[in-house]
């Protein structure tokens, strides 16, 4: 992927807004890519979650919610958990996704779930994917 | 000894097999399980944004709902409302300011919750009140022969404040299922996440997780899969029929909830297993070693 880095993005205020959110300082993250080595969901992911931080802390509002991948983290927390600075990953992704939910954009359609599907998974999986999925 | 139990909606549907079983064991091991008499949703998934209280206010009720039976515990068998009801437990008594907040949001409850309910899973009274000791003496039907590979999933070991072992090497089920009179298996996907709720949306990457991690167990020479999580037991047992189509070369394999482990070692009748449940049935692989 070929990204272009600019000053209007850096200074856009979209890197404060997601640190906000999460309660997260992005800036402590140093690339050790160790919230990608171990995380669940990285081999279906458009960007992987340490390129995630990193285009976050330069600003890259489009590139990251318009990725699949934010919506590809079931918050597990291994990458929390494996973190040697202490960065919740998972924390910054929900962010992004609420950045996106706030503004009613949502990624699943309840609706359009089949009624097969609704009889045969659990009430927790449908109440889960509609928590992170809509708003 | 007495215990308010939270039962989360999947145990009274889905997984039945789950709360029938954990109910049957925790009765023989002298636990009275008291189900909460108005229990609501525990959330489902911990909110994670910053700002975003109202989420915690459904988990919180139900600690209320325990502090009004002057109980200062609450027990439940489901990973997933464990995880949330726990971590809502953790921000309420990590700061006064959250917790005036939430309870702010609950202006109709008549007393405010003051973080002084203890959120337990069954494992935790398992090992750290009933005892081993306790649960060896009372096996009457050892699990002998049955080589079991436990899964911990997400929920019970991250994140450090829902933890109920180490995070990267969890021991509970194995000694469980040690005392029980089984053969724990060690494999490497014994904390993997499953795929949880994608399994709405992306069965084909369930279908991905789950070839990974019964293989991982099946190459240890597993027989089985002890879960504690009626999402991952869905993704790694009723998936098996996607993972077919997608992995030719899977080996289905039978999944069970250690609690139906408990039950059948503590000399259970076939009623309380609620077999029919499953997906890949577990009953020739029991019948197979005498346990049915």
């Amino acid at each position: 992927m070929t990204v272009f880095v600019s000053r209007d993005k850096i200074n856009s205020g979209f890197t404060s807004k997601v640190q906000r959110l999460a309660d997260q300082n992005l800036m402590a993250c140093y690339q050790c890519g160790k919230c990608s080595a171990g995380c669940p969901m990285a081999a279906y992911m458009d960007v992987p979650p340490n390129q995630m931080i990193r285009l976050a802390q330069l600003g890259m509002e489009d590139e990251l919610l318009d990725s699949e991948a934010i919506w590809l983290c079931v918050s597990c927390m291994t990458c929390n958990m494996r973190c040697p600075k202490g960065v919740r990953i998972a924390e910054l992704i929900e962010s992004m996704r609420q950045i996106k939910l706030r503004a009613r954009q949502d990624h699943l359609q309840a609706e359009k779930i089949s009624k097969a599907d609704l009889r045969a998974i659990p009430p927790i999986a449908l109440i889960g994917s509609m928590r992170k999925f809509t708003s | 000894m007495k215990l308010s139990y939270f039962p989360g909606c999947t145990l009274k549907n889905h997984a039945r097999n789950f709360e029938d079983s954990t109910l049957y064991a925790m009765d023989r091991l002298g636990v009275e399980a008291v189900e909460l008499d108005r229990w609501n949703c525990c959330g489902t998934v911990y909110s994670l944004s910053a700002d975003d209280l109202m989420r915690q206010v459904a988990p919180i009720r139900n600690l209320l709902r325990t502090r009004e039976r002057g109980d200062s515990q609450l027990m439940t068998g489901c990973s997933m409302c464990f995880n949330t009801l726990k971590r809502a437990n953790h921000r309420a008594r990590a700061s006064e300011e959250d917790l005036a907040r939430m309870n702010d949001f609950m202006y109709d409850e008549p007393v405010d919750y003051a973080g002084d309910v203890d959120v337990l899973h069954v494992l935790e009274v398992v090992r750290d009140q009933i005892g081993f000791d306790a649960i060896r003496e009372r096996v009457v039907k050892p699990l002998e022969g049955l080589r079991v590979a436990c899964y911990y999933g997400c929920m019970l070991v991250r994140p450090n404040e829902a933890a109920i072992d180490d995070a990267e090497n969890p021991r509970v089920l194995e000694d469980l299922i040690t005392v029980l009179g089984g053969e724990p298996v060690d494999y490497s996907h014994k904390t993997e996440c499953c795929g949880a709720h994608q399994t709405v949306d992306k069965p084909e990457i369930i279908a991905d997780k789950t070839y990974e991690i019964l293989g991982a167990a099946k190459a240890q020479g597993a027989d089985t899969v002890a879960v504690s999580c009626p999402l991952c037991a869905f993704n790694l047992d009723h998936r098996q029929e996607a993972t077919l189509k997608i992995h030719s070369d899977f080996h289905t394999m039978p999944v069970v909830y250690f609690s139906q482990l408990m039950a059948i070692a503590l000399g259970g009748s076939e009623s309380v297993l609620r077999l029919d449940l499953h997906h890949t049935p577990p009953g020739p692989l029991l019948t197979g070693k005498g346990l049915l």
